[in-house]
């Protein structure tokens, strides 16, 4: 068996999956056994409407309907779904939260729940059910679910935010292997720009991929918006240093990052214009599924964030929790929801589905075959837990949601390595700026 | 006999004196106000109260979720010495102001073009208003393509000619993309003023022109003295719509740049949409809105003031 081909192993590792997962009658079974045992009953006449994040993959959304379909035939409660693009999520949800009407649960971006905490359910127990039944939480999804001591969110996945590359060309710069420090990485770049192969990182507004890169610049080499207190600590020698990275790192890439947005990198590595960026795995399914990409997909790998002069991993990763507004008028049904979809019955095949995109929060879920039917997805299953949490050491509740969305980091690195200010200046204005937010 | 008949029955009928709330009923003068309340409920409720709300959330530390406190002016206190919103007021002026004169340019000529006797004259003017047609974020995304960094087909074909050898960076580099964006503004603000001037030049009689070509006035002295003063109550309002429309432009930016590169083509609404929705500070949003009244207030007087008050409008000597 060495002539297995990638194509070879999707499929094996499908019909796999096929054969783990419930299907038609066993899961409406098995689906009507759990509703009977499962600790919440839904209320009488329960109807529920979620807002989710609009799918990358089709397969998952499939998916996500099948198993929907399950939990109304075994309870009773229908479920109403609608999809907006993940970006708009979130003003959605904080409509609904300011007017105390809307859908019932929400499954948004990281920083969702905590941009208005108050208005979420205590899913305590949801959460620790599912801990306890499925080898605990990784440690960035139980700073991410909890404010305080109380769970206010289901974290559901991560999507892991990698970096690709392409294979042979790095090879001919002199990498056979991808470089794992910060400094080699330096090198790797200006190798790779040299030979006429450049990669690159989004300088625009690109909230998945642009503040990525940037946190990870600016953790990897000990620099950090605030300290465990949550007091800004921004203006230091490491963010000095992490930004004179970040510019020699820039003048290595493709002409064009300031503009780019989350879109732009898998536009210009599928157009062959560039061999390295950070994205999810979505230029990798997008490659393997054009006949006229697929060399794209032979070539290319994943890899792990390079370390920096810190030591240990500095990643940033999405993580997409599921919510139930306080407003609802069936909490019993929103939790049973919420503890139903990360049953290993539903969530083996969903996240299956998702080829990579999807990183499970639970550590049991590491066995599912998505993961070593093919070997280049498997960066992607450590994405939850090689993940720091958006603030940082910092908390991870609203002021460090702010200043994500607010791309106060993002425009630091950009002012500096676009020439409009220099170092002092750039730290200026986030430093500024992170004070108020952190007041 | 008769007069005792009427007399007991006036008797009988105490004498009433009408109440205020009777007066108002039947009243002529308040007629009006009557007719004018549902008119005025729909403006209150739907205009001024947002409108007052904005400006009471201006001066409140609401955060999205959280009813703030009153902190009296602090968001403008913040927001003068912040750099990125000082950035946004020049940008928005200057978006503003070249976008306004290029469109109010173009769209003139267009309109006295498209006013002669063409060929195909119907189709052409329908031609013209396709940029106006076409659904904004539509436009925008089409533009989005056309300035990209790497596939641009402005880049490619340049490249092909031979004239350039990288590709240029229209939205990555400051100016670059400032103009770009503009230029993006202007392709859709000009079907909008070259169709409504079109139709003000249409009202012109055309026994005027007629009179001063028989007097032997140029081509130039019958658009200075004829055309031009006929048209300035139409360019005051094309022209206020459109400085309104794109002072408080967002779609095109939003979609193009996100306010990108270092914040470099961000506009008030952008930053306030940004600040106020995806950030969550609705408080610091509202005060860059409420910001924004003033210029367009500024804006509104220049046209009314400069172009709309002639003596001739109300029926003077224009003297």
């Amino acid at each position: 068996m060495t002539d297995f081909t990638r194509r070879a192993l999707v499929k094996g590792g499908t019909a796999f999956g096929a054969a783990s997962a419930l299907t038609g009658p066993a899961l409406l079974d098995w689906a009507k056994a759990w509703a009977q045992a499962a600790p919440w009953k839904p209320e009488k006449g329960a109807k529920l409407s979620m807002l989710r994040w609009k799918y990358f993959v089709q397969a998952e959304d499939d998916a996500f309907v099948k198993m929907i379909a399950a939990f109304t035939k075994a309870t009773g409660v229908n479920v109403d779904i609608s999809r907006e693009s993940y970006e708009d999520v979130q003003p959605k949800a904080s409509v609904a939260a300011n007017t105390g009407t809307g859908p019932d649960l929400f499954w948004g971006l990281y920083s969702l729940p905590h941009l208005f905490p108050q208005k979420c359910m205590d899913v305590t127990d949801v959460a620790d059910y599912l801990g306890k039944k499925y080898g605990g939480w990784v440690q960035s999804a139980q700073q991410y679910g909890k404010a305080g001591n109380k769970w206010i969110c289901i974290p559901i996945c991560y999507s892991g935010n990698m970096l690709n590359y392409r294979v042979a060309a790095s090879t001919k710069a002199g990498f056979s292997k991808f470089p794992d420090t910060t400094a080699a990485f330096l090198e790797y770049a200006k190798a790779m720009k040299a030979q006429g192969t450049p990669g690159g990182f989004p300088l625009g507004h690109a909230s998945g991929d642009g503040n990525g890169w940037v946190h990870w610049a600016l953790w990897s080499h000990g620099g950090n918006v605030v300290d465990k207190s949550d007091k800004v600590v921004i203006n230091s020698p490491e963010t000095v240093k992490a930004l004179e990275y970040a510019k020699e790192l820039t003048a290595a890439m493709i002409p064009g990052v300031g503009s780019w947005n989350d879109a732009s990198n898998n536009k210009a590595f599928l157009g062959n214009e560039i061999s390295w960026t950070d994205n999810g795995i979505s230029i990798y399914v997008a490659a393997g599924r054009d006949a006229t990409k697929k060399d794209i997909a032979e070539d290319m790998n994943h890899s792990f964030w390079p370390v920096g002069p810190v030591g240990k991993p500095t990643e940033l990763h999405l993580m997409y929790p599921v919510l139930g507004m306080t407003y609802t008028k069936f909490p019993q049904a929103t939790k049973a929801l919420m503890a139903f979809m990360l049953e290993a019955e539903n969530f083996n095949p969903w996240i299956e589905s998702a080829q990579g995109y999807l990183t499970h929060c639970l550590n049991t879920y590491d066995a599912n075959p998505v993961w070593t039917a093919d070997p280049k997805r498997l960066p992607y299953r450590e994405a939850a837990k090689r993940s720091l949490t958006a603030g940082g050491l910092g908390s991870v509740g609203e002021k460090a949601a702010t200043a994500i969305a607010d791309f106060v980091v993002l425009d630091m690195f950009a002012n500096y390595c676009l020439g409009r200010e220099d170092t002092k200046g750039a730290i200026a204005v986030a430093e500024r700026q992170l004070k108020r937010i952190y007041r | 006999m008769t007069d005792a008949v009427l007399k007991s029955r006036l008797d009988k009928r105490p004498i009433q004196e009408p109440t205020a709330w009777d007066r108002l009923k039947v009243n002529r003068n308040w007629l009006g106000v009557w007719f004018m309340v549902p008119a005025a409920a729909f403006l209150i409720l739907f205009l001024a109260y947002p409108l007052g709300l904005g400006v009471w959330l201006s001066f409140t530390d609401a955060k999205i979720g959280r009813t703030g406190e009153f902190v009296g002016l602090e968001n403008y206190e913040w927001l003068m010495d912040d750099s990125t919103f000082l950035l946004s007021v020049f940008n928005t002026i200057l978006y503003t102001t070249v976008a306004s004169v290029i469109k109010f340019a173009v769209g003139l000529y267009l309109a006295l073009l498209l006013n002669e006797r063409l060929p195909f004259k119907a189709i052409l003017r329908a031609v013209v208003l396709i940029p106006f047609i076409v659904p904004t974020v539509l436009s925008a995304i089409a533009f989005w393509w056309i300035f990209d960094p790497q596939f641009s087909i402005i880049s490619w074909s340049l490249k092909k000619a031979g004239l350039i050898s990288t590709n240029i960076d229209f939205l990555g580099d400051i100016w670059n993309a400032r103009w770009s964006v503009i230029f993006a503004n202007i392709w859709r603000g000009v079907p909008f003023v070259a169709i409504t001037l079109l139709a003000g030049l249409q009202t012109v009689s055309p026994s005027l022109y007629e009179a001063a070509t028989i007097d032997g006035a140029t081509t130039w002295q019958r658009f200075r003295y004829i055309t031009y003063p006929l048209l300035t109550p139409i360019i005051a309002v094309v022209m206020t719509f459109s400085v309104l429309f794109t002072f408080t432009d967002f779609q095109l930016i939003w979609v193009m740049t996100r306010g990108g590169p270092v914040n470099a083509t961000h506009l008030m609404a952008t930053l306030s949409y940004q600040r106020a929705i995806i950030a969550g500070s609705l408080g610091e949003g509202a005060a860059i809105s409420t910001a924004m009244i003033p210029f367009l207030l500024a804006a509104i007087m220049v046209s009314w003031f400069g172009l709309q008050r002639r003596k001739w409008q109300q029926g003077g000597d224009n003297d």
